[in-house]
């Protein structure tokens, strides 16, 4: 427990240099000292403190908060539905902000006649708005489906299926739209932290730090569920209840991370190994405050890889979670799958 | 029948599946007692309903028809939170936990006792050591639950149960998966919980000659009929024949013991 405290605050410490390398380093050369005085206040260097304060600095809470939110979702997926391969992804809720933001920007041309790619401000909170309402929609649709059937696999099945028959309108919607703007579509696809910005970017901070706490709040239920349903059930605990709870918590930070940052793979699926291999528990009072914090810190590195010179805004974030992320994890799981055998 | 407490009362019991092309019913009018201090074995042969009725006793699923008394008051007046207190359950099929501790599965039977956040009180903690320490798994309690053997895993289970404080233990098939000495101090141990600690233990099993050895009271279930009684008054009333003797097989009724002719 003490050991597991200690671990946390190292992360914390982890996420508190990415966010100042998030800060310093970049294309444009601003030397430490400026970066200090410019989060101090002084504004004397326009240009610097433009970048600081108006694009690294939201870039990199955007990832805190994002990270944070991803990483928690997957971690009470995998504990609902008992399945290490479930991620934030898995019930189809970003299929159906996919599905949202398909409709709004691909369907703009040819209802309303301006093509939204080309709207700017405007387009991007519309693009928001339509995220939110597409993946709050499945979200319902699964909740309703949650109440009515009892096996979780049969949910799962049902939540997969949701998410293939999304994709496959997004794919129609695709053929019948203008090139620019299945362009614009795809680049939304491709995740960024970095697409929002001024009161957008308050707004979606905002937002999670009120979603986020609410995660503790189901710390005790997720640690029944890992029993089982019948043992958990034993132990007073109101199963169907608990599940569309801890779904609906889930599905809601997906839904805003995804309407922000555009569909971020692979950081809820891994952040949660990551952490119960770090941590060695799989008691959720460690590992909801463990995978919110790696989480924060996974999401700060891969935004700083994506801005490193020479890569400037080439590399989008789906990629660099991927490749960052992925080695580190397997080389994580594998390390303690030997430790396992050495027992 | 019993001079020990009466804490189940089942009456008119039917239970069964409710499903959309109808009722299935699994058994019907089941009339009998559970009482404190006694350990119960359910017997009969595969998908007779066993554990059919072990869900239904636990609120798992819903009966179909008639009464369950639980300590005087009807099952399903109970709240989720009140039931925890009152019904400790064992299952078959083991839970699939990564990087959990015994001890802190074991705690885990606090939960209808504890706060918000599941947060062991001193007292909680005492009564954990207390429950490790019955069943015998001291040297367990820091290893982790997917190291553990079938029959190391079932009793940290039990352990659970006993933490959970319930005045009743339903377990289905505790005895399944274990080698034979596992199985015969599994039993021991559930009958001295009765003995000494004054619990209702009901169990299903398929180890018929050992149950015939070690259980107070025996309920045989059977196409449309329970018969109840103590292991040597089923086998008296020659129901237990039935349900063994086939071609090649006989059952001693007085020595309690199955012979097969080769």
């Amino acid at each position: 427990m003490f050991r597991n405290s200690g671990k946390l605050i190292f992360v914390a410490v982890v996420i508190i240099v990415l966010l100042l390398l998030n800060l310093l380093l970049g294309s444009v050369k601003i030397p430490a000292a400026d970066v200090l005085g410019i989060l101090l206040g002084d504004r004397s260097n326009e240009i610097f403190s433009n970048i600081i304060l108006k694009s690294r600095l939201p870039q990199a809470l955007v990832a805190i908060v994002a990270g944070a939110g991803l990483a928690v979702s997957g971690l009470q997926m995998q504990t609902v539905f008992r399945n290490p391969l479930a991620g934030p992804s898995v019930l189809g809720i970003s299929n159906g902000a996919s599905l949202g933001v398909a409709i709004v920007v691909l369907m703009s041309s040819s209802l309303a006649g301006v093509s939204l790619s080309r709207m700017g401000y405007v387009g991007d909170a519309a693009i928001s708005i339509a995220a939110i309402i597409g993946s709050l929609a499945v979200m319902a649709l699964i909740v309703w489906v949650a109440r009515k059937v009892k096996g979780n696999v049969t949910l799962l099945i049902i939540g997969v299926m949701i998410g293939y028959l999304v994709t496959a309108i997004v794919g129609v919607l695709k053929f019948f739209s203008a090139e620019e703007d299945i362009k614009a579509y795809v680049v939304w696809g491709l995740g960024s932290f970095a697409r929002v910005s001024g009161d957008q970017m308050l707004l979606f901070v905002g937002m999670m730090l009120v979603l986020l706490p609410l995660s503790f709040l189901l710390v005790k239920t997720l640690n029944l569920m890992l029993l089982g349903d019948d043992y958990a059930r034993n132990l007073g605990l109101n199963v169907s209840r608990s599940r569309t709870l801890v779904i609906l918590n889930s599905g809601v930070l997906v839904a805003i991370v995804t309407a922000y940052c555009g569909p971020i793979m692979f950081i809820g699926l891994a952040v949660p190994h990551l952490c119960r291999a770090l941590f060695k528990t799989s008691d959720h009072r460690i590992l909801v405050p463990g995978t919110i914090l790696t989480g924060a810190a996974l999401a700060l590195l891969c935004s700083l890889v994506a801005r490193m010179p020479g890569f400037e805004g080439a590399l989008p974030v789906n990629s660099v979670t991927a490749l960052i992320g992925a080695p580190v994890i397997a080389s994580v799981i594998f390390k303690r799958r030997k430790d396992d055998v050495r027992e | 029948m019993s001079e020990n407490k009466q804490t189940i009362r089942l009456e008119g019991l039917c239970i069964g599946y409710r499903g959309k092309h109808g009722v299935k019913e699994v058994a019907k009018d089941i009339n009998a007692s559970l009482y404190a201090g006694e350990l119960t074995c359910l017997i009969g042969p595969n998908g007779i309903g066993k554990s059919t009725l072990l869900r239904t006793l636990c609120a798992f699923q819903e009966k179909l028809g008639g009464k369950i008394f639980i300590q005087d008051k009807e099952l399903s007046d109970y709240k989720d939170k009140e039931l925890s207190k009152k019904i400790g359950v064992v299952l078959t099929h083991r839970p699939q936990i990564q990087n959990m501790s015994v001890e802190e599965l074991v705690a885990l039977g606090r939960s209808p006792y504890t706060g918000f956040w599941g947060k062991l009180e001193k007292e909680d903690k005492k009564i954990v050591a207390d429950a490790i320490s019955l069943i015998g798994i001291e040297i367990l309690k820091d290893r982790m639950i997917q190291n553990l053997s079938d029959g190391e895993r079932q009793k940290v289970m039990i352990a659970k149960a006993i933490a959970q404080q319930t005045p009743i233990i339903f377990l289905d098939e505790p005895t399944a998966f274990l080698d034979f000495p596992s199985k015969i101090e599994t039993m021991q141990l559930l009958r001295r919980l009765c003995k000494n600690n004054g619990k209702t233990v009901f169990l299903s099993t398929h180890d018929l000659e050992l149950t015939l050895q070690i259980a107070d009271s025996i309920w045989l279930m059977q196409k449309d009929r329970i018969t109840i009684g103590s292991p040597r008054e089923v086998a008296q009333s020659g129901a237990l024949e039935s349900f063994i003797e086939r071609e090649g097989i006989t059952f001693d009724k007085d020595l309690l013991r199955v012979i097969i002719n080769k």
